[in-house]
C-alpha cells in the first residue's frame, strides 16, 4: 500500500475547513515537538454541538490530511460524541499503516482538538499510560 | 586529512560484512549521522563474550571474569590509541556522547563554574551539547554566549575575539555539525580559548567516526563521542579528558566500582578511570566498540574520508540538478563532512522522507536535535542524507531518483 495514496493527497492539496473563525468559542494551537508541525483548531459550539470548525497550520501531508478529515467528521456532532474519538478512529480515516513517528503526525489534530475542547493533553492512545 | 598512503576503500568487500545490505535491491542507508550499521566482526565479538566468557568485570577471581576484564580494558586501549590519548586511563566509558557531556557539566562544571562566568557555545550545537550547559548555567548563575554562523553555515570566526574574554571559563563546541556537516576550525578555537584561560569541550560525535582526531594535537581539555556512530553498538560512549582535570574532578555517579573504601558516612574513590564508571558497565558494548575501532582503522580513516568526500561531491552535483532544492551548509566540499541537509520547495521534509522510504532509501527528516540552528536557518526542519564507508554511488542515484519521484507525486497539481 502506498503511503501517498490519492485520498490523502487530495485532502492535503484541497483541505476541508481550512482557515480560522472570527470569534471562536474554542481556539487551540499546538505543535509536534518531533517535527515542528503546528495545528490550530477553532470551534463554534451551539447547544453542545460543533456548529463550525476550522483548522490552520503547517505540516506534512499526513498531519494536514488527518486534520482535514477530522474537521469533516466532527462538524455537527455533539461534544460528547467528539470526546469519544480515539486513535483508532483517526487510523481508520487515514487508512494506511503508520510507523510511530508518522502516527504522531496523524494524531496531532485530534490531540489539539481534545486539549482545546476538553483539557485532555495526552496523546490519543496514551491517556492511561 | 589528506594522507598520502592508503589503499582506496574496497567498498564491495566492506558491504559483505554488513548483512543488512544483502537484500536486492539493497537498502540505501543514508542516515549515518544518526547511527551507523554494525559489521559482522563487531557483532561476533559481542556474541563471543555472551557465548564463551559472560561474567562481570573487575571482581571475579575466576578465569572467564578475568578474560572479560581483559577484553574490556583492551577496548579502552584501542580507543586511547585511536584518539592518541597520552594515558589509557584518560578514556572513560559512558553510555554515549550525551552522558559524557553531562558528566563534564555536573562534575567539572559544578566544581569550577560560578555566577557570572561565561560558557561559550555555537548556534550549531546538538541539543546534547547545549541542554547540559543550560542546566549548569541555571544551577550556577553562569551565562551562555553563542557564536553565530555565516549564511554559508560556517562559524563566524570574526566574532570569536569579541566573545572570548577573561570571563569565559568554558567553550563547548561540536567538531563537525550533524546538520550542515561543517567542519569547525576547532584547533584555532582551542588556541584562542586557552589564551583567555578557558577550557574546551569538543563534541566529537561526528568527527571521530570519520577522520583521525588526535587529542594531543588538538590540545582539547575534554572530548566526547558515541560508539554507535562508528560501527559500534549502542549503549557505549567515550569521554576523554586531560589527566589533571579528571583527577581533580569529583565523581559523577556514586556506587559500586568507583570506590576505594566505604565507611558509613564517607567514602574514598577509586583511581581513574574507575572513579567515573560506577556500577556494572556496558561490557559487551565496550568490547564491541573496541572491535569497531579495529574495523574502521583497518579500513583506514583517511580512505573513509576520501570515499565520503567523493560521495558528497557527487551528491551535491546530482541534487543541484533538481529544481526547487535548497541546500544548507558550506558549498565547498572540503569545508564539510559527508552530511547534506536540504529542502524541496513545497514539500514537507517528512513527506520527502516518507516517499524515499517507499523507495528503499533511509534518510532523516526533522530538526536533528538542533532547534536553535533550525531557527537560524529559518526552517522548521530539513531533510538530511549522511554517508559512511559502505555507501555507494548507487545509493546516491537512488536518493536522486526518489527525490524526483517525491517531487512528481507531491507537486503534481500545483505545477
Ligand atoms: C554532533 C552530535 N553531538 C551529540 C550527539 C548525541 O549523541 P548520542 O545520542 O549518542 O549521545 C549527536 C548525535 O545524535 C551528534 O550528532
Amino acid at each position: 500500500m502506498n503511503i501517498y495514496q490519492e485520498d490523502l493527497l487530495d485532502h492535503y492539496e484541497n483541505p476541508s475547513n481550512y482557515g480560522t473563525l472570527p470569534n471562536p468559542d474554542i481556539s487551540h494551537e499546538e505543535d509536534n515537538p518531533l517535527c515542528g508541525d503546528q495545528i490550530r483548531i477553532d470551534l463554534m459550539v451551539e447547544d453542545d454541538k460543533i456548529k463550525e470548525v476550522r483548522f490552520s497550520g503547517h505540516g506534512c501531508t499526513i498531519s494536514l490530511a488527518a486534520a482535514s478529515m477530522l474537521t469533516e467528521k466532527i462538524k455537527g456532532k455533539s461534544l460528547e460524541e467528539v470526546k469519544q474519538l480515539s486513535k483508532d478512529d483517526i487510523l481508520d480515516m487515514v487508512g494506511i499503516p503508520l510507523g510511530p513517528v508518522r502516527l504522531k503526525c496523524a494524531l496531532l489534530a485530534l490531540k489539539v482538538l481534545k486539549a482545546g475542547a476538553y483539557g485532555i493533553h495526552a496523546w490519543p492512545g496514551e491517556e492511561n499510560e | 586529512m589528506h594522507a598520502a598512503h592508503f589503499r582506496p576503500l574496497d567498498v564491495e568487500s566492506i558491504r559483505k560484512d554488513f548483512p543488512i545490505f544483502a537484500t536486492e535491491p539493497p537498502l540505501a542507508f543514508l542516515d549515518n549521522a544518526a547511527s551507523t550499521q554494525t559489521p559482522r566482526p563487531v557483532v561476533d565479538a559481542m556474541d563471543a563474550y555472551y557465548d564463551t566468557y559472560r561474567s562481570n568485570i573487575h571482581r571475579g577471581i575466576y578465569r572467564i571474569s578475568e578474560e572479560a576484564t581483559e577484553q574490556y580494558e583492551r577496548a579502552r586501549e584501542k580507543v586511547a590509541q585511536l584518539i592518541n590519548a597520552p594515558r589509557t586511563r584518560q578514556v572513560i566509558f559512558t553510555r554515549n556522547t550525551t552522558e559524557s557531556i553531562n558528566l563534564i557539566a555536573y562534575s567539572w562544571g559544578t566544581a569550577n563554574i560560578q555566577e557570572g562566568d561565561e560558557i561559550v557555545l555555537t548556534v550549531m550545537e546538538h541539543h546534547s551539547n547545549l541542554v547540559p550547559w543550560q542546566l549548569l548555567a541555571q544551577r550556577t548563575g553562569a551565562v551562555l554566549r553563542f557564536l553565530e554562523i555565516t549564511d554559508e553555515g560556517l562559524l563566524d570566526f570574526t566574532q570569536l575575539r569579541e566573545v572570548l574574554t577573561e570571563k569565559t571559563k568554558l567553550v563547548a563546541m561540536g567538531h563537525v555539525s550533524n546538520v550542515l556537516g561543517t567542519i569547525n576550525p576547532i584547533q584555532s578555537v582551542i588556541e584562542a580559548a586557552h589564551a583567555v584561560g578557558a577550557k574546551v569541550v569538543v563534541d566529537a560525535a561526528q568527527s571521530v567516526p570519520h577522520f583521525h582526531v588526535d587529542v594531543q594535537q588538538l590540545d582539547c581539555d575534554f572530548l566526547a563521542f558515541s560508539g554507535h556512530k562508528m560501527c559500534g553498538p549502542t549503549g557505549i560512549g567515550v569521554l576523554y579528558g586531560k589527566l589533571e582535570f579528571l583527577e581533580e574532578m569529583p565523581p559523577f555517579l556514586g556506587g559500586g566500582s568507583m570506590i576505594r573504601s566505604v565507611e558509613r558516612d564517607v567514602s574514598s574513590y577509586a583511581e581513574l578511570p574507575a572513579k567515573f564508571e560506577a556500577g556494572t558497565p556496558s561490557i559487551a558494548e565496550a568490547i564491541g566498540l573496541g572491535h569497531a575501532v579495529d574495523y574502521i582503522t583497518q579500513a583506514n580513516l583517511a580512505a573513509i574520508h576520501v570515499h565520503e568526500q567523493e560521495l558528497l561531491k557527487y551528491a551535491h552535483q546530482r541534487l543541484k540538478e533538481i529544481e526547487g532544492i535548497t541546500l544548507y551548509g558550506p558549498s565547498a566540499p572540503h569545508q564539510k563532512m559527508g552530511v547534506i541537509s536540504f529542502n524541496m520547495e513545497g514539500i514537507h521534509p517528512h513527506d520527502v522522507a516518507g516517499v524515499l522510504d517507499t523507495h528503499g532509501v533511509a534518510i532523516r527528516a526533522g530538526h536533528h536535535c538542533a532547534q536553535p540552528l533550525m531557527k537560524r536557518l529559518d526552517v522548521i526542519a530539513t531533510v538530511r542524507a549522511s554517508f559512511y564507508l559502505y555507501n555507494t554511488i548507487e545509493d546516491v542515484d537512488r536518493l536522486y531518483d526518489g527525490l524526483c519521484r517525491a517531487q512528481k507525486l507531491m507537486t503534481r497539481r500545483k505545477q
